[in-house]
């Protein structure tokens, strides 16, 4: 589905991001792997991606620093020569009900899941217009559509990034990018399986499929949004919730 | 340079250039911000110098002593 295509993703290295990495990785697209910092895991992602017979660099980058985000985009377009597609997906979570929650922890997550992403977009965007063409994909959450009690900061990154999502939509629609966002329930991740076992049931009771999603359920919706299939898609926030959110 | 950016924009509109003059406005030539935009980055690939887009650059002529000054 995206042979010979070329795709920046943030975040790559672990849980959703790393899916969908694999994902894009088996229908063809080469990959610029962005993570915060090199190790095991982006070697070990890197290696299986080439395995697969398609190109992968990892680079290194504080996506909410605006300067490593232009860098870190600069680098992918020189290995590749052009991005087809974005995929923001990092993101940070600093959960505390709000009367105990810190400017600096509220600041933090903002700067890392809203304005980084708005960096990635920022440090794409032209290369898209000039070719014109671009399919940009920002996981938000079903948390920034319904709010969540201890999490004011990361719900409001994340419907932040909805309304991004819209307005970008809007103003490159003429050059052929889409920009739309995915915005997943509950998925295991590391950070779902340490959750106890009673927090797990709290979760599950208030979805009706009654059971957690898996990040290549997630992956699935991105490589949907980010092939042909989804041309005429944009502006569009797709649930992956298992019907949390109906 | 004048020309080049006459010759750019006259391509992108699918115009002659002498039907460009380097007195009108980018609004009244039909181009809006998005067009503009993708204009400046044509400009800044085919004479190598960066733009910083605003308001006030609203016609080559502007353009082109925006560029000279840098």
């Amino acid at each position: 589905m995206l042979k010979g295509k070329n795709a920046i993703i943030t975040g790559a290295t672990r849980g959703i991001g790393r899916a969908i990495a694999m994902k894009f990785a088996e229908n063809g697209a080469n990959i610029a792997a962005i993570g915060t910092k090199p190790g095991e895991a982006s070697e070990k992602l890197c290696s299986e991606i080439k395995a697969l017979g398609v190109g992968c660099i990892f680079i290194p980058c504080d996506i909410s620093d605006k300067t490593q985000a232009d860098k870190a985009v600069e680098t992918a377009l020189s290995a590749f020569g052009k991005a087809d597609i974005l995929v923001n997906n990092a993101g940070i979570n600093d959960d505390k009900l709000l009367m105990n929650m810190t400017e600096e922890a509220f600041c933090r997550v903002i700067d890392v899941n809203l304005k980084g992403t708005y960096h990635m977009i920022r440090a794409c965007i032209r290369s898209m217009v000039k070719q014109k063409s671009g399919r940009i994909i920002n996981i938000s959450s079903v948390v920034g559509l319904m709010g969540n009690a201890g999490q004011a900061n990361y719900a409001a990154s994340k419907a932040g990034i909805i309304g991004l999502t819209k307005t970008v939509a809007k103003e490159y629609a003429t050059r052929n990018i889409t920009c739309n966002a995915v915005a997943p329930g509950f998925i295991s991740t590391e950070m779902t399986d340490a959750m106890s076992d009673s927090a797990k049931e709290a979760a599950l009771s208030g979805i009706p499929m009654k059971k957690i999603g898996s990040p290549e359920d997630v992956a699935n919706a991105v490589l949907f949004l980010s092939s042909d299939m989804a041309s005429y898609i944009t502006g569009e926030t797709v649930r992956v919730d298992g019907g949390m959110y109906i | 340079m004048k020309e080049k950016i006459i010759s750019i924009i006259a391509e992108y509109q699918g115009k002659d250039a002498s039907e460009i003059t380097s007195d009108q406005t980018f609004a009244d030539m039909g181009l809006d911000s998005l067009d503009i935009a993708e204009l400046v980055i044509q400009i800044e690939d085919a004479l190598n110098v960066s733009i910083e887009v605003s308001p006030e650059l609203n016609t080559i002529d502007k353009l082109v002593e925006y560029i000279e000054s840098k």
